[in-house]
């Protein structure tokens, strides 16, 4: 397969105990691993952990470079989502009059804390998608857990949504619900959907590594998702002349499990009697079982993703 | 950098030869003395062994390009139908390629663009997984490329953090290190530009920054991807003296380069790469002089 001008040249002695040695065998003598190998879950969370900074600060790197060119800057990371807010505001409120069962100052609020709610499912996921297709230069130039992307990327839309809270915060206070105990619970369903979104981010990042016409067909599957959710609208209300499992079905969904319960948490007139069975237990088990199934499905082909 | 993560566009079936079992590779090795300028009598340590390694990549969407999307569906749906059919080309862009690489070496890479150097480097790193073959490392070899890592959108300073943090440097050890990378990189040479967006800056600047971080950290196993060929002549000296001095703490040196004279000064070593094959491995004078035989210089 190869020329060699020195045919006649005896091969030079090497050290005569590797002479013979096959290259497997030379490696396992001298303690070499294979490049590139995949490894333990403990050891791979123990990468990951090492990597924490770097998760951070590509997110936070991700989210201000996004507004970088604009002249208004990093104030539309506020004006964005209460643009948002003001357009679904619009349609599903004054034009299509979706708030029905719901007074107005109620309505509202539980409008504005679906859709930011739900959006950060949304972004989660469509980043998720592309965390290693749109990334694959960096996945063939640096050695890091490739976990570190899905996870990087939530943390982002979470930052993002954080600022959205403040736009949530200041619809809330506007229409007559005040700061109280039941806020206590924000951060706690925050923790939930954050572990819900991750894991499911790992899960579409490893078929979007190996499909990225999955980055396609995700906006379809994501808006039937919204529409099913309850962003706009009162589940229990719609569904009053039907059978009680639909709405219970769609209720334990978890996107609008999460909306519902920050609903709960935020407005004082939307009390617990609007949250489907076992909320919290339902809500819990679905953030446990995505992430812990998320991780162990986007960890078993790491070492594929360099391929792209 | 990325016309040489492509291979020669030929994507004809490997060679027979490389079908080989494992066992036979050492027996296919090439008759030449490694590291003439080290002591090959004794404790030679291998620290990378690349066992017939295979690299395809597989491009979509480049198919025939006959007709439209009805066509691209078809050729789709047709279960069973091999790559090619379901417009997906595959590139075989390293056949079976083994050596050993021992401690205390400088191996340089070359051949023409497209024969699959940086595609070799990027699987002996771990990056990039072999379709067949094995390549089996001491600790973890690091290609000295940050480039993807760095945000145009963000300052200098944010990306000397980032990618220092990229290649698993702690916020310690790049806080002891900025001044030192900001000040080899001269970027801050005609005023504080290190605080602009990376956008800003003149091609070559880009590149001395990204030389600077990557190179601000000790590696193991050092691979280093045609990195000296940037910046002004200043700059360029001062880069191959950092490299000299990497290599020095590194076991191993690897460097792709289309400058035969930065192989000549770095590199006792040399493979040289032809169309995905290991055409020639050995000193690198006798690699050399063939090579620039064969390309007509």
């Amino acid at each position: 397969m190869s020329e060699t001008p020195h045919d006649g040249r005896a091969p030079r002695v090497l050290p005569s105990s590797d002479a013979g040695l096959a290259p497997a065998e030379l490696a396992s003598k001298y303690g070499l691993s294979v490049s590139g190998a995949r490894p333990p879950v403990p050891a791979y969370l123990r990468r990951l952990w090492d990597r924490r900074h770097f998760v951070l600060a590509f997110s936070s790197a991700k989210l201000a470079a996004q507004y970088s060119q604009a002249r208004l800057g990093q104030l539309w990371q506020v004006a964005t989502p209460l643009l948002n807010a003001a357009v679904y505001f619009m349609v599903f409120g004054l034009i299509l009059g979706a708030g029905r069962g719901m007074p107005k100052d109620v309505y509202i609020p539980f409008l504005v804390t679906g859709v930011f709610v739900f959006t950060f499912t949304q972004s989660s996921v469509m980043s998720g998608v592309r965390a290693i297709s749109g990334n694959l230069g960096l996945v063939r130039a640096l050695h890091f857990p490739r976990a570190a992307l899905p996870l990087s990327l939530c943390l982002q839309q979470l930052q993002q949504l954080l600022y959205s809270m403040i736009v949530l915060f200041l619809v809330v206070v506007g229409f007559g619900s005040y700061p109280d105990l039941s806020w206590a619970l924000i951060p706690a369903v925050l923790a939930l959907q954050f572990c819900f979104n991750s894991g499911l981010a790992m899960i579409v990042a490893r078929a979007g590594a190996h499909t990225p016409d999955l980055a396609q067909l995700m906006p379809f599957v994501l808006r039937t998702w919204m529409y099913a959710s309850g962003v706009m609208f009162s589940i229990p209300v719609f569904l009053a002349d039907k059978p009680q499992w639909i709405a219970n079905v769609l209720q334990w969904n978890p996107a609008a499990l999460y909306m519902d319960l920050m609903r709960f948490a935020l407005i004082e007139e939307y009390g617990a009697e609007n949250l489907p069975d076992h909320a919290w237990a339902v809500a819990g088990g679905w953030a446990v079982f995505v992430a812990l199934g998320g991780f162990l499905f986007f960890w078993q082909a790491e070492e594929k993703y360099g391929r792209g | 950098m990325a016309d040489e993560t492509r291979a020669a566009p030929a994507p004809a079936p490997a060679p027979a030869a490389d079908a080989g079992p494992a066992d036979a590779a050492e027996g296919r090795r090439l008759p030449w003395a490694p590291a003439c300028a080290l002591d090959d009598t004794a404790g030679r340590v291998p620290t990378v062994v690349v066992d017939d390694v295979h690299i395809v990549y597989r491009v979509h969407g480049a198919g025939s390009g006959r007709g439209g999307a009805t066509a691209a569906l078809s050729r789709m749906l047709r279960r069973g139908a091999g790559d090619a059919e379901r417009g997906v080309r595959t590139v075989h862009a390293v056949r079976g390629v083994s050596f050993t690489a021992h401690r205390g070496e400088a191996i340089g890479l070359i051949g023409s663009n497209g024969s699959g150097k940086s595609t070799l480097l990027r699987a002996i790193a771990g990056l990039l997984p072999p379709e067949r073959g094995r390549v089996y490392t001491d600790g973890q070899p690091s290609l000295l490329g940050v480039n993807a890592a760095l945000m145009g959108d963000l300052t200098g300073e944010r990306n000397v953090v980032l990618g220092g943090l990229a290649m698993g440097m702690s916020r310690e050890q790049i806080k002891e290190r900025y001044q030192e990378i900001v000040d080899f990189s001269g970027i801050n040479d005609k005023g504080d530009f290190i605080s602009l967006p990376m956008r800003t800056y003149s091609s070559g600047m880009q590149a001395r920054l990204r030389f600077s971080i990557a190179a601000a950290k000790d590696h193991d196993v050092l691979m280093i991807d045609e990195a000296l060929a940037t910046g002004d002549a200043k700059f360029r000296a001062r880069s191959e003296a950092r490299v000299r001095e990497l290599r020095e703490h590194a076991g191993t040196v690897f460097l792709v380069s289309h400058s035969n004279q930065s192989i000549r000064d770095t590199c006792n070593r040399v493979l040289w790469l032809e169309r995905g094959e290991l055409r020639l491995d050995g000193p690198t004078e006798e690699v050399l002089r063939a090579y620039e035989k064969f390309s007509g210089r």
